[in-house]
């Protein structure tokens, strides 16, 4: 599975919404209706999924959809 | 100066009941389950009890939070959270609220929790443990703090009055009630939700009260396990679930036809002052809060015709509790009915006394006293009327709900049938 796959999978199921909805262009607060808890618990997910640590600097910055997964890709 | 001094006491109804109890998800199937004398007590599903010494308890069976709850917050809302807004609901449901009652900006909640969400604790102490403090969930302190029942229902219902929680044990819902009761009476709101929610069947919990020996350890007959009053009974078995009630002002209540289950006139509350768990040995401190909810009630003992006790099964309890209400009603306590729904229930400890308020009013509505189930030889040192086994139709036009907590807090709440005019009190 690539990584786009794997996150839309993760913010799919976190979020609860359906996968379609997640497209890279989606702001995971607007469109996909997560709060600050959510966001902290989604970047966890991440972390434990990919084998990362996201800094809490770093984290404010992925907003869209397609921000976690070029971050990821990065690493 | 008290309010209640300077302003028109108000009259209180209980106009909606909502329950999820071990006897059923709703209050029709929680009362027709305690007027059968069924039981709600079983062998523990939710988790392994290998190593544990008690294995039963009164689990909720069959819920699902997402009857009330979108999928994502279903998932993760504890269960006592879950079965607040169950409760709260259906008891809105239940008394047919009219179109925008919650505009009034005074309508709150009152709730009482014992614990809160340990089983979001349970989990999270292990991940602290095992792979740091790192992936500790951002939902455990929002979803562990035992008011966050009273907030979820408030957030759900747009419920915009005071949102208190009373964490007094086993009495916590009772006090809630009470509280919320006393906050109609003198004038500063017109209705509130008031009532109580537990959910803490977890590894930890039954290990804890086990540890304190408060527990029966009647693995092998789960159903005849808890015994209030019988002379076998060896402690209380754990409960969970939730109720809630809607109170009004009952001006307001008859002005808007609706139904009146009961109406609450006194309340009492004190404490023991005597000891962390064990109520004191003469049953002075349950005696001064039942004497004290008659007296704000205004009603002479004689009154009373049925007392919903506290009767947990344990061996201190029941014997306590009897003397203190010899105490209260000397000779006229020959005459009185006892129920102990704990006998089928399990404790819902914070949940318990809003329960039993629930099932006071449900008793005096209908004219039926469930019965205290497992009753098969009384214990010389309880010597009143408990109603063993069977349910009983009896009209009662006021009765007493006690509710006792850890730490010495006593409760009691003093209602009448009806919107209590029959009672012939001016």
């Amino acid at each position: 599975m690539s990584v786009e796959d794997k996150v839309r999978k993760v913010i799919a199921e976190k979020l609860d919404v359906d996968i379609d909805e997640v497209v890279p262009e989606a702001s995971l607060v607007e469109d996909l209706g997560a709060d600050s808890l959510d966001l902290v618990e989604l970047m966890m997910s991440m972390e434990d999924i990919f084998d990362v640590d996201i800094s809490d600097e770093q984290a404010e910055k992925l907003r869209k959809v397609k921000d976690v997964i070029e971050f990821l890709e990065a690493l | 100066m008290e309010a209640g001094n300077i302003r028109t006491l108000q009259k209180v109804a209980v106009t909606g009941i909502g329950m999820v109890s071990p006897l059923g998800l709703n209050l029709s199937e929680s009362w027709e389950g305690l007027v059968q004398g069924s039981s709600g007590i079983g062998q523990i599903s939710r988790f392994d009890t290998k190593g544990q010494s008690v294995t039963i308890a009164g689990e909720v069976k069959g819920f699902s939070a997402a009857d009330y709850l979108s999928r994502k917050e279903a998932r993760r809302t504890p269960l006592f959270m879950a079965y607040a807004l169950a409760a709260s609901r259906m008891a809105v449901e239940d008394a047919a609220m009219p179109e925008g009652w919650t505009r009034d900006a005074r309508a709150g909640v009152y709730a009482g929790c014992g614990i809160g969400g340990l089983e979001v604790m349970d989990e999270n102490f292990r991940i602290l443990a095992e792979r740091g403090p790192g992936r500790v969930s951002p939902f455990l302190i929002p979803h562990f703090i035992g008011n966050m029942a009273g907030g979820m229902v408030a957030m759900h219902l747009g419920l915009k009055g005071p949102n208190l929680t009373y964490a007094t044990a086993c009495a916590a819902g009772a006090h809630a009630v009470g509280e919320a009761f006393r906050r109609i009476r003198d004038g500063y709101a017109d209705v509130m939700l008031a009532g109580g929610s537990e959910a803490v069947i977890s590894p930890v919990c039954l290990a804890g009260f086990s540890a304190m020996k408060a527990l029966s350890t009647r693995n092998d007959a789960p159903e005849s396990a808890c015994r209030p009053f019988d002379r076998d009974r060896d402690g209380f078995v754990v409960g969970e679930g939730a109720c809630f009630l809607v109170l009004e002002n009952l001006e307001k209540a008859e002005a808007r036809g609706a139904r009146i289950y009961a109406c609450i006139e006194g309340y009492g509350a004190g404490c023991d002052a005597y000891h962390i768990t064990a109520p004191e040995p003469e049953g002075q401190g349950m005696a001064a809060c039942m004497e004290a909810a008659l007296k704000d009630a205004g009603l002479a003992p004689e009154r009373i015709g049925w007392v919903n006790a506290h009767g947990t099964g344990t061996p201190l309890n029941d014997v306590c509790e009897t003397r203190a209400i010899r105490q209260v009603f000397g000779i006229h306590g020959d005459r009185l009915s006892i129920s102990a729904v704990k006998s089928m229930t399990g404790h819902l400890l914070g949940a318990a006394g809003a329960f039993a308020a629930g099932v006071s009013a449900m008793a005096l509505f209908h004219g039926v006293l469930p019965p205290t189930r497992n009753l098969e030889n009384p214990d010389p040192e309880c010597d009143l009327d408990y109603i063993p086994n069977l349910a009983r139709k009896q009209a009662v036009a006021a009765a007493l709900t006690n509710a006792f907590g850890f730490g010495g807090t006593n409760a009691c709440l003093c209602m009448v049938s009806g919107s209590g005019s029959e009672r012939g009190n001016p």
